[in-house]
Order: C-alpha cells, then sequence, then structure tokens
C-alpha cells in the first residue's frame, strides 16, 4: 500500500491553518456591514464556495477531455473527485445564500439566474453520478462520465448568460452595479482583503480534499485489482 | 515525364475529388440513416402515435392542472410554458424508443461496422428525431390553437420552435445514446438532459411569448441568438465525441 505523501500531510497543516485564520478574519478583522448587519459575514464563505463548486467543474471537464484523448484511468478518477467535491461546495454555497437570503431578501428562495444557474450545476453534478453508477463497465463508465462533464460543464454558462437577460435582484458584487439589486453593497478594502483571503483558503481546502480523494480513488482501484485475483 | 506544374495540377484535382468523394460518401450515409428510421416509423407508427398522443394527454393534464380562466390561459408566457413542457416531454419519449430500439435490435452494431464516418451516423440520428419532433409539434400547434383560441401559427413562433427542437434533439440524441446503456434507461434521460438543455426551453420559451406578444425583433433577437448558439455549440461538442460514446 502506498505511504501518504510529506507534502500531503504539510498541505493539510496548512490548510486547516488557513481556515482557522480566515474564520478569525470573517468574525474579528472584517468590518460590520452598514445595511444587512452580521448576517453579512456568509458572504465570505459563500463566494468561496460558489467558487469552488465551478473550480470542480472545470477540473472535472477538463480531466474529461484528457480523459477521451489519453484513455489513462487516472483521469478518470481526477474527474469523479473533483465532482464529489464540486456537488459538496456546491451545496454549501446554495444553503448559505438561503441563509443570508431571508433576512435580507425576505425570503428563502427565488428563481433569479445565480441561485437558477446554481441549482442546474448541482443538478448536473448529481445526474453525473447517476449516469456513473448505471453503467457496469469500467471503461465505458469512464467515458461516458467524460462526455458528460463536458457537455454539463459547456451548458452552465449558456445557462448562466440566458437567465441574465433578466434583471435580477441578486447582488453583482463583481460586474456592474445593478441599483435595482438588493442587497448591494460595495467592498471596503478590509472586506475585500478578508474575501481574497476566504477564496485563497478555500482553493487550498479544494486542493487538500481533491488530492485525499484521488488516493482514495486509487486505493480502492487496487483493492479492486486485487480481489479479483484473488477470486480467481 | 509529365511537367512539374501539371503534375500539381493533377495532385490538386486528384485531393479535390478525394474530398468530394468523401463529402458525398457521408450524406449518403447521413440519409441512409435518416430513411431508414422513417421508413421503419412509417411502417409501424409506434413512435410517432405515442408521441402524439401523449401530448394530447398533457395539453388535457394541462387544463385541469393549471385550470385558469379563458383570459389568463391565453396570456403568452402561459402559452409558450405549456407548448414547451409538452414539446420537451413527448421529445424525451421520443428519443428514448428511437435510442432503445437500435441498441436493442443491434442496429448500432451494424451501423458501426459500416465503414462510414461516426458522425454521419450522429448526425442521421438526429436529423431523424429532428423529423419525428416536428411532425409532433406540427400536430400540436394547431390542436393547442383551436383549443385555446389562439393564432399560434406566426412565422417567428415557428422559427422559435425550429430552433428550440434543433438544440434540444442535438444534446438529446447524444445523451440518449449513453443513457440506453445504463439500466434505469427511461428515468435516467431526462435526469441527464433536463438541466443541460435549460438554456433551450428558457430561450425558446421567452421567445415565442416575445413573438406571441409582438415585441420588436431586436427585443426578441437576444433569445434568438442564444438559441442559435446553443444549436452550433452542441452540435459541433457532439460531432466531435460521438465517437468515444458509440467505440466498444
Amino acid at each position: 500500500m502506498e505511504a501518504k505523501p510529506r507534502l500531503l500531510t504539510v498541505l493539510d497543516y496548512i490548510t486547516a491553518a488557513l481556515f482557522l485564520i480566515a474564520v478569525g478574519l470573517v468574525f474579528l478583522y472584517a468590518p460590520l456591514e452598514a445595511v444587512m448587519g452580521n448576517v453579512q459575514r456568509v458572504f465570505y464563505f459563500h463566494v468561496a464556495a460558489g467558487w469552488v463548486g465551478m473550480l470542480s467543474f472545470l477540473v472535472a471537464a477538463i480531466a474529461g477531455v484528457a480523459y477521451l484523448l489519453r484513455g489513462n484511468r487516472k483521469w478518470d478518477t481526477v474527474g469523479l473527485s473533483a465532482v464529489e467535491i464540486g456537488i459538496v461546495f456546491a451545496f454549501i454555497n446554495i444553503v448559505t445564500g438561503s441563509i443570508w437570503a431571508r433576512p435580507i431578501w425576505n425570503t428563502w428562495w427565488t428563481w433569479d439566474p445565480r441561485l437558477t444557474t446554481a441549482t442546474v450545476m448541482e443538478l448536473i453534478y448529481i445526474a453525473y453520478l447517476m449516469l456513473r453508477q448505471g453503467i457496469e463497465d469500467p471503461d465505458r463508465r469512464a467515458r461516458f462520465g467524460a462526455v458528460y462533464a463536458i457537455v454539463g460543464f459547456l451548458s452552465v454558462p449558456l445557462t448562466f448568460y440566458s437567465a441574465r437577460l433578466f434583471r435580477t435582484i441578486h447582488p453583482v458584487v463583481i460586474g456592474t452595479n445593478d441599483p435595482n439589486a438588493q442587497g448591494q453593497f460595495n467592498m471596503t478594502p478590509k472586506m475585500l482583503q478578508t474575501f481574497m483571503f476566504s477564496l485563497l483558503t478555500f482553493t487550498f481546502i479544494f486542493a487538500d480534499l481533491l488530492w485525499h480523494r484521488i488516493r482514495v480513488g486509487r486505493l480502492s482501484e487496487k483493492v479492486e485489482q486485487v480481489r479479483l485475483k484473488t477470486l480467481q | 515525364m509529365i511537367p512539374v506544374a501539371d503534375q500539381r495540377a493533377l495532385e490538386v484535382g486528384e485531393r479535390q475529388a478525394v474530398r468530394e468523394n468523401q463529402l458525398a460518401g457521408f450524406l449518403r450515409a447521413l440519409s441512409a440513416v435518416v430513411w431508414k428510421d422513417l421508413s421503419a416509423e412509417l411502417r409501424s407508427r409506434e413512435l410517432l402515435s405515442a408521441m402524439v398522443v401523449f401530448a394530447l394527454l398533457v395539453i388535457l393534464v394541462f387544463n385541469f392542472a393549471l385550470d385558469l380562466d379563458p383570459a389568463t390561459r391565453r396570456q403568452s408566457n402561459i402559452t409558450s410554458g405549456v407548448l414547451w413542457v409538452i414539446f420537451t416531454f413527448a421529445g424525451t419519449l421520443g428519443l428514448n424508443r428511437s435510442m432503445a430500439v437500435e441498441k436493442d435490435r443491434g442496429c448500432i452494431d451494424g451501423l458501426l461496422l459500416a465503414p462510414v464516418d461516426r458522425s454521419a451516423i450522429y448526425f442521421g440520428k438526429v436529423l431523424a428525431n429532428l423529423i419525428f419532433m416536428l411532425v409532433v409539434e406540427a400536430i400540436v400547434l394547431p390542436v393547442y390553437s383551436l383549443l385555446y383560441n389562439v393564432n399560434l401559427f406566426q412565422a417567428g413562433l415557428l422559427l422559435v420552435t425550429l430552433l428550440g427542437s434543433i438544440g434540444y434533439v442535438a444534446v438529446g440524441t447524444l445523451l440518449a445514446t449513453m443513457a440506453v446503456h445504463a439500466r434505469t434507461r427511461d428515468v435516467l434521460l431526462p435526469i441527464l438532459l433536463f438541466p443541460v438543455v435549460l438554456p433551450v426551453v428558457l430561450s425558446a420559451v421567452k421567445g415565442s411569448t416575445g413573438f406571441l406578444d409582438g415585441l420588436p425583433l431586436n427585443e426578441i433577437r437576444p433569445w434568438l441568438n442564444l438559441l442559435g448558439a446553443y444549436d452550433i455549440i452542441f452540435l459541433a461538442v457532439a460531432f466531435m465525441v460521438f465517437d468515444y460514446v458509440v467505440e466498444e
């Protein structure tokens, strides 16, 4: 069995430290938002989780292309790992968004473009897993997964763009300011620093989890091979 | 000895001929696949009758599920929405049956043995599925117009329906080819397809609503552009990826 790489252990510690610092920044360093109050602090992890969700999708799509071109099964493991992590973080994104929305917009949910796109992305992730679950041949499973990851990834920007042709009540923090957006706020420097740090922390969390999950995937494949050999 | 200039002209001519031959072969294979599906359907009529009856039943269900007064029911957004729900679900039915038949009867193996470009098979299936979907729409639109006293025969609306159907069928054929291999094949296709095809449904509904409301063309143009972009992108992607989906 492979030993856990030293670098991975180091990454674990760095990630944990970054996360603790990030929590500290969010609660102690970032200023209190004038209009929304303390609930606005959810924003730092909400956006970071969303960022990880989208990053996972990108990684899964790239792994899909790599698998189709090379045929090396390790790309399939990377894609599956990315999707699993993406499902979790996209879900965190949706839930924290809901928590933020309730006091600010006075509703748990609204079918505005970004929320719609987030839901669609989550559903594509889940569909990916269900597709894989239904196929028995491992090579075919890997190929179909790769294809669906690519198709799904390409459809998400189109979904977002099509929904964004509407006016939205979702705050546009990065981009043009829509005066009709409720819950809009401009970031002060301290907020920006906390925000950037949260993004960095969550990117590290993503890398750490991805590495762990790829390792688990490789090890389980080895177990499967050993099991098949023993049965023969 | 042939002079060099003539030799080069000959090579260019040969390459041209080879390319034309390949294109002719591609089109022949494509039309063969379409013709196979259409003639099989003409004989048995099982696919179209299932889709049409299903569509009419969905209109019926909507009549009671959305029990609106006549004035509200004729609003453009309700009309577009109901129409596209019908097309989406009937389309799923058609796609499922179309690809399931290929796999169960071993037709797909026969098609793959043929010495033609795999993409010809893909485009042939897309065209056949598109024709089925358009036939169903051609029946549903007049029936809906009659039942709800609303004129659906406007060029704009028909254009939106066509573009939307193309996008739907392009992705649907690719995903149906995959879904058919799973144990849960009938349920899996909608699960795979609907999240991915949402831009089409959204744009088609908004575009149809725009045309029914008589909005100026430049307001509807973004939706048409989006539909066109989606169709092109996904036809291209499916064309590139289809080989990997059908290989054994």
